[in-house]
């Protein structure tokens, strides 16, 4: 089966977060002065195969951990949904 | 014989060419590692230097440490071969896992370049066993994050094992305890965050950094040896795994 993975990396709260901190300053300067709580993070997008949603889950889980974030400063949310398959489709023919 | 020290090259590193020049300045014999070789080249200590490895892409160090050259430099490690990182060199070795913690953004928001001074908290360390507890060394720091932190325990491990090495008089960067740099539990893997290579010749307003890198010679005269004899077996264990 091929799914479809969304990992949203997060700093941990108490982690400096520099790019969120200067947007956040620089918001009442352009007209915005109720925006507070800005945070910046990373969006990763990619597909993955595997038998089922829990072991590409696990893979997907091991994969934030070992690479896609530091778990010492980071947090992965991760979204994970089986991409349709139409009877008689092959992954092939429904790549775009 | 002059120690062999080899220095590390990553796409985008650039603090090598003066890694080599200091090394050469203290009579050592410095030579360039390619990322992609698998393999150390037989030298007596490494330094993984300063600069954005593989342009610093998802996070500083974090695709490096699956660089060829990282598993044979871990093996170095591992077999008591000295190993320091210096600034974006200290950021692949805590994402390599061959030092705990990480390196966060600075906690002033800024990337910091100026003058730093620090001071010497060990000098059981391959990058400090030539100098003297207390003695305080002006060297150079460049970096955005800098910013040293570690779980409770792990500070505490540090601190319990004298494995802190060098600490900011003034902290300049928000770093836990002050640290500027850290060794591992076998005190042969040193990170941190300043550059003893810019602070290597009188042109460079200070040579404070000539102590740090000869007490990693030093290392390198004795315990070169010793590692080349761990890496054989570690290879030798290595075919057997695989074998």
């Amino acid at each position: 089966m091929r799914f479809s993975v969304t990992v949203e990396v997060w700093l941990r709260p108490g982690v400096a977060d520099p790019q969120g901190a200067t947007v956040e300053r620089s918001l009442p300067t352009l007209g915005f002065p109720g925006v507070s709580g800005v945070r910046m993070g990373k969006l990763i997008r990619f597909g993955i195969d595997a038998d089922d949603a829990s072991a590409a889950r696990r893979e997907v889980d091991d994969l934030c951990a070992r690479f896609l974030t530091n778990p010492v400063i980071e947090d992965a949310e991760v979204r994970l949904a089986a991409d349709e398959a139409e009877p008689g489709s092959t992954g092939a023919l429904r790549a775009r | 014989m002059s120690a062999r020290v080899g220095v590390v090259v990553f796409p985008g590193t650039n603090c090598e060419l003066d890694v080599v020049e200091a090394i050469g300045l203290l009579g050592g014999e410095a030579r360039l590692l390619w990322h992609a070789e698998a393999t150390v080249g037989g030298v007596d200590a490494v330094v993984v230097p300063g600069g954005f490895a593989h342009g610093d892409y998802l996070r500083p160090g974090a695709i490096a440490r699956f660089s060829p050259v990282m598993d044979a430099v871990a093996g170095f490690a591992r077999a008591g071969g000295p190993v320091v990182g210096i600034c974006n060199g200290f950021q692949v070795l805590t994402e390599a896992g061959l030092l705990p913690g990480a390196l966060q953004k600075n906690r002033g928001l800024k990337f910091l370049c100026k003058m730093s001074n620090l001071r010497v908290e060990t000098a059981r360390s391959s990058l400090t066993n030539a100098t003297t507890v207390g003695t305080i060394l002006r060297v150079p720091i460049n970096h955005f994050e800098g910013n040293y932190t570690c779980s409770p325990e792990v500070l505490a491990d540090l601190r319990a094992e004298d494995r802190i090495v060098l600490r900011y008089v003034d902290n300049p960067n928000g770093s836990v305890d002050d640290i500027a740099g850290i060794c591992n539990a076998g005190r042969n893997v040193v990170g941190l965050m300043p550059h003893p290579e810019r602070a290597s010749h009188e042109l460079l307003d200070s040579v404070d950094g000539e102590p740090l890198l000869r007490s990693l010679l030093a290392s390198a005269e004795g315990a070169g040896e010793g590692a080349a004899e761990g890496m054989k077996e570690n290879d030798e264990a290595l075919s057997l795994r695989r074998g």
